[in-house]
């Protein structure tokens, strides 16, 4: 085991919800997926606990096999736990038949990466389908079915058929499918990865909109923190079946504590190191070399002058690398690279952040 | 310059032959369609983890649906006869002759349905169930509209292949085109009959199959570009 590279500042427990303001609770929820052909089984989540609060959006982020897709299907009981419990609105779905699930997945919905939208169906069909599955009449069907194209802005394509539509309308689509019966919670299953970024937005505005006006839970799942920067509010990292971190994404954003995250955010643009700069980090200081820190400014001291006040205090001359100023979450952030002497003055660098101005650090390597 | 080489009497047997053909062909498929469908969307749903799942019935099936199939369809016609007689009263007609013809259809339809059913991408499926559909309303609304333009292209196949068997049921005095050009055309040497009937069978073929494959077109909306 490697020691962590960090000195980053504690970091105050993660306040939840009370528990009836959970919409969605994972109790150690494991998932084993029987052996095949002689290979032993495979766990594809180990004891998940995880709550979603009512009206929130959380996004659940993973690399692919991390088991993003078994959690959100454990949501809707496509798939069922090996042990613990799922628990949706007050209905343990884990312990229910299929045939009582059917009437519970009206009041959760999903969307999926390929969209799934019937091809022999018209838009305006493939909307009607979870109505007319549900045994609504025609009239009620065709009112609702108007009612939701409108909201996703696709009623002139009402008639068009999935062929005939982009990736993003294909998507309209889908999310007025999934609304039709009025769910409590949307499940997104990867709704934008099949998309370009800027059709990624738009769906993501359209999430959004719908989160607010129509105060409904979504939970999504993404391999991409953009997703989760512009839409969560509350982030889970999935990492080999387990969370390994959670909460508020501005938190989580601005003060990574896992390398899974970590690694995630660096994929972000603007957290990236100069190529130069990673070509030359070693991970053991080296005598009369430098140490290289991410200071990470949030909120209010985004404005201090913290680099001119570790020269004057403390006598230690702290060189800028790269930098970068941002909002996650509606709120302000920044982070700055720099490299500082390695030896006592990283120590005395690290705690004069902290303590004169609680910011937290990161020790990213050290150069010659 | 058809009166000079074919009498009134034969253009008579020719005109009966034909609608001989055309009612078999047309009941057995009929037939055929009635039982194989429902037995190929069984044989396509069934498996292990299916919608229905029933993994020995469905093995079962399956063996029952090759064993039919692997019959040479002339000895089928044979190795029946006592059912046929216990469902049309009688082995001999064109009549009689409907069912072996359907007993051959109902498998060979069933697995084309199968194939189709299973073309279908199993996330609309999957997509069904999360919005609360039963099995059989995933079935009804989503499988086979889905599959609607390769079933229709499979029961076109099976009438052309129909159109073949029921050239081979005159072995039971079933008539037809094929028993026409064999007692006539063949054993009586009237090669102006054997061109006749191979001009209205080929003529048959191919309007069924352009007939078929233009309705599977216009029920295949995945190919349309706006």
């Amino acid at each position: 085991m490697n020691a962590p590279l960090t000195l980053s500042e504690p970091i105050a427990p993660i306040a939840f919800e009370p528990e009836d303001d959970a919409i969605i609770r994972f109790e150690s929820v494991s998932k084993r997926f029987p052996a095949r052909n002689g290979q032993p089984f495979v766990a594809a989540l180990h004891e998940v606990d995880l709550s979603v609060s009512r009206g929130s959006i959380l996004g659940v982020i993973g690399r692919s096999g991390a088991g993003k897709s078994t959690l959100i299907r454990l949501v809707n009981g496509l798939e069922r736990p090996s042990a613990g419990r799922v628990v949706v609105d007050g209905l343990e779905i884990s312990s229910k038949s299929e045939a009582e699930l059917r009437a519970a997945r009206r009041s959760i919905s999903m969307i999926f990466q390929h969209f799934n939208l019937l091809s022999s169906r018209t838009a305006a069909e493939n909307v009607a389908l979870p109505l007319e599955v549900a045994g609504a009449d025609g009239a009620a069907i065709r009112r609702r079915v108007e009612e939701l194209l409108d909201l996703v802005g696709l009623s002139d394509k009402r008639d068009r058929y999935p062929a005939e539509l982009s990736g993003g309308q294909k998507q309209r689509v889908g999310i007025a499918r999934a609304l039709a019966t009025n769910p409590k919670v949307l499940l997104s299953d990867e709704a934008t990865s099949a998309l370009d970024p800027e059709t990624t937005r738009s769906i993501l505005e359209l999430l959004a909109r719908i989160n607010r006006e129509l105060d409904l839970t979504i939970l999504l799942i993404t391999h991409e923190m953009s997703v989760i920067r512009s839409i969560a509010r509350e982030v889970a990292v999935l990492d080999a079946g387990r969370i390994v971190e959670q909460g508020d994404v501005f938190d989580i954003f601005t003060r990574p504590r896992h390398p899974v995250t970590r690694s995630f955010l660096s994929e972000e643009t603007g957290r990236a190191l100069p190529p130069s700069l990673v070509k030359h980090l070693l991970p053991k200081p080296v005598p009369g070399g430098q140490t290289v820190l991410r200071i990470a400014f949030r909120g209010a001291f985004a404005t201090e002058p913290v680099i001119a006040r570790l020269a004057r205090d403390e006598a230690i001359e702290a060189n800028i690398v790269a930098g970068t100023v941002d909002e996650i979450a509606g709120r302000p952030f920044g982070a700055l690279v720099v490299t500082v002497p390695s030896g006592p003055e990283t120590e005395r660098a690290l705690n004069f952040l902290h303590s004169e101005f609680g910011l937290g650090t990161e020790v990213l390597g050290h150069v010659a | 310059m058809w009166p000079d080489l074919i009498s009134p009497q034969l253009a008579r047997l020719i005109v009966e032959a034909t609608g001989e053909t055309l009612y078999m062909v047309a009941v057995a498929a009929t037939l055929g369609t009635l039982f194989g469908l429902p037995l190929g969307v069984f044989l396509a749903t069934s498996g292990k983890g299916e919608l229905f799942a029933a993994p020995l019935l469905n093995r079962a099936l399956g063996i029952l649906v090759n064993a039919t199939r692997s019959t040479p369809f002339i000895i089928l016609v044979v190795a029946i006869i006592p059912f046929t007689r216990l469902i049309a009263g009688t082995s001999i007609g064109t009549t009689a002759a409907i069912v072996p013809l359907t007993v051959a259809a109902t498998p060979f339809i069933a697995r084309l349905i199968e194939g189709a059913i299973r073309e279908v991408d199993q996330n609309l499926v999957e997509a069904a169930r999360a919005f609360g559909a039963s099995p059989l309303q995933i079935v009804f609304k989503v499988l086979i509209p889905e599959a609607l333009p390769a079933i229709v292209l499979g029961l076109t196949l099976a009438v052309v292949s129909l159109i073949g068997f029921s050239a081979m049921v005159g072995a039971v005095g079933g008539g037809g085109l094929g028993d026409l050009g064999i007692r006539y055309g063949y054993q009586r040497f009237m090669p102006e009959v054997m061109a006749a009937v191979v001009v209205i069978l080929i003529v048959l073929v191919q309007g069924v199959q352009s007939l078929g494959d233009r309705l599977a077109r216009r029920l295949n909306k995945r190919l349309r570009h706006t």
